[in-house]
């Protein structure tokens, strides 16, 4: 090998080594679900033939299908409503700028820096007095208006190009029009970069479902693991199996749309 | 109406879903938490508080919010540089031109942010049981001879707090790298290169600079997840051994959510934990907006 070659050694190791380290987990967890609980305590690191013993074990353990139904609503209902309105008002900000338009996103931006801690007692308080404990409204509600979507969907408005825009007025196309019909389409890899961030967050969310939630029934996979792993025995190749579950929807979609994501972050990113 | 005008309204009213949303969700219940913290009683049964700031007096006296709120910086503290600095590393590596297999590096560091914080817990603690695989490999490799109780003890469970940590986020923060790099010019790393500059140089001197603004947007957003780390905490050490290991938020919702809910005091916590991610994310924001 040549000087230049050995050179690039310890940068491929450094990548090696933390590749590993992020895999491992995720092979652990996948390998595990199909392995007896003895078997994963006894270090197996080879898949084994448990996967469908856990999986029976699992639905007598806990109601897994409603747990995946009202997470999939969440997540998904979420997600549209999120892409709607922060995409139509971070289009408002560049699009129809104005100076007051600049003094609203500061003050939006500050709602940024609010830790959800400090929110979460209020917020609690004011969708029990309008009844509206244990209902998904009250899950998806908090989570549609992000500053972070806003932000990104504003930054990316940046490249939208303006003739269009002309040309689409001259040709009589009313306002909400051009942002249905031009401005989705063509700004398609912001969209999925904002879908996967917010379905992601939808899906993977813990406390607040937890707090407004009280019911059991309407459980989501997040508080389905829990639960399952606060019992008496622990059945480790089951627990796995339902942590495997719990974690397939998100990462499907993002090895799916992941180019898109990396595209529209660059883009939103400038 | 002229269009002008009528294209402004049109502007605002493409605005008002969302900004009326961030104002009932987000800056109303903020008012309302600091008017809670003023107030005390059990359950529906308020009163203003006297003195007004009983509950914040209290906290002082509190030795287990002494000590979640200890626990949240010893995380904070150790955690956050480490992964920041391992993710501009990562995100330098990836950027290199001529670099082989791009695509997988950045697919195997970046998957664990699609896994949910309550997910991974349960795997490092499976990971990390007694008799679970870490202590296997350990005893395999004969580093150790007992097993360790990694989550019974507080040095060790703290331990395995910070490298879920550093697992779970260090790919989400290395792609806002990623995007800032390659939005800079490449040229002046060329540049550096050619006027002789070792790797390491042209990092320290060129890169890390003009990455200034995200490194510090990065900083901002993992010191405010820190401040309110809850599902680690719950999941993985259940704030144990002796709430060694909880944090501020963890407490927060034991103090508000069971048993009997003290709101009044609970809202206290929470306007501590709002004021120190204000001051801290003005103190970075001071720092980081130094000009050299």
């Amino acid at each position: 090998m040549t000087r230049t070659k050995w050179r690039k050694v310890p940068g491929y190791a450094f990548l090696s080594v933390f590749a590993l380290f992020s895999l491992f987990p995720l092979y652990f967890m996948i390998v595990s679900s199909t392995n007896t609980s003895q078997d994963v305590l006894g270090s197996r690191l080879l898949p084994g033939g448990n996967l469908i013993a856990n999986f029976q074990a699992l639905i007598g353990a806990a109601d897994l299908g409603s747990a995946m139904w009202y997470s999939a609503v969440n997540a998904v209902a979420t997600t549209l409503a999120a892409l709607l309105v922060c995409s139509i008002a971070g289009y408002g900000f560049e699009i129809y700028h104005s100076k007051g338009k600049d003094v609203l996103m500061a003050v939006l931006l500050l709602a940024m820096m609010i830790p959800f801690a400090a929110t979460m007692i209020p917020l609690f308080r004011l969708f029990a007095s309008a009844g509206m404990v244990n209902s998904t409204f009250a899950v998806i509600l908090p989570a549609i208006s992000t500053p972070f979507l806003i932000l990104l969907f504003r930054q990316a408005s940046r490249n939208f190009p303006h003739e269009i825009l002309e040309a689409a007025r001259l040709d009589g196309l009313s306002e909400l029009a051009i942002f249905a019909r031009i401005y989705i389409p063509t700004m398609r890899s912001t969209y999925a970069a904002a879908a996967v961030i917010t379905f992601m967050t939808a899906w993977n969310n813990f406390l607040w479902p937890k707090v407004i939630l009280l019911d059991n029934a309407y459980q989501t996979m997040p508080m389905l693991i829990s639960n399952l792993s606060a019992g008496y025995v622990t059945n480790y190749g089951v627990l796995m199996l339902a942590v495997l579950l719990a974690s397939l929807p998100t990462m499907i979609i993002f090895l799916v749309l992941q180019r898109s994501f990396a595209a529209g972050m660059t883009g939103a990113i400038k | 109406m002229s269009p002008e005008r009528r294209r402004n309204l049109t502007g605002w009213g493409f605005l008002i879903p969302a900004a009326a949303l961030i104002a009932v969700m987000s800056f109303w219940p903020m008012i309302e938490a600091f008017i809670l913290s003023l107030k005390t009683g059990r359950g529906l049964r308020l009163n203003f508080a006297d003195p007004l700031w009983y509950n914040y007096a209290r906290l002082w006296q509190d030795e287990t919010f002494k000590l979640t709120l200890g626990n949240t910086f010893i995380y904070l503290i150790i955690q956050v540089p480490i992964m920041l600095v391992l993710a501009l590393i990562l995100a330098n590596l990836l950027n290199n031109p001529t670099l082989r297999f791009k695509g997988f590096w950045r697919t195997a560091i970046f998957l664990p942010c699609a896994v949910s914080l309550v997910s991974y817990s349960l795997v490092f603690r499976t990971l990390f049981a007694t008799d679970g695989f870490i202590n296997d490999m350990l005893q395999g490799l004969h580093l150790i001879d007992q097993p360790v109780n990694w989550l019974g003890q507080t040095g060790t469970a703290r331990f395995v707090i910070i490298l879920g940590l550093i697992w779970r986020w260090t790919g989400y923060n290395m792609v806002f790298y990623l995007a800032a790099l390659q939005n800079i010019d490449h040229s002046s790393i060329e540049a550096a290169k050619v006027d002789g500059a070792g790797a390491f140089k042209t990092f320290w001197y060129v890169t890390v600079p003009q990455l200034k603004p995200m490194i510090l947007l990065t900083a901002i957003m993992s010191t405010n997840g820190t401040l309110q780390l809850f599902d680690e905490s719950w999941n993985l050490t259940k704030g144990g051994p002796a709430y060694t290991t909880m944090t501020m938020s963890h407490y927060l919702y034991e103090l508000s959510f069971q048993k009997n809910p003290n709101v009044g005091y609970g809202s206290a916590i929470s306007y501590v934990i709002l004021i120190l991610v204000a001051v801290l994310a003005f103190v970075q924001m001071k720092v980081g907006d130094k000009r050299d």
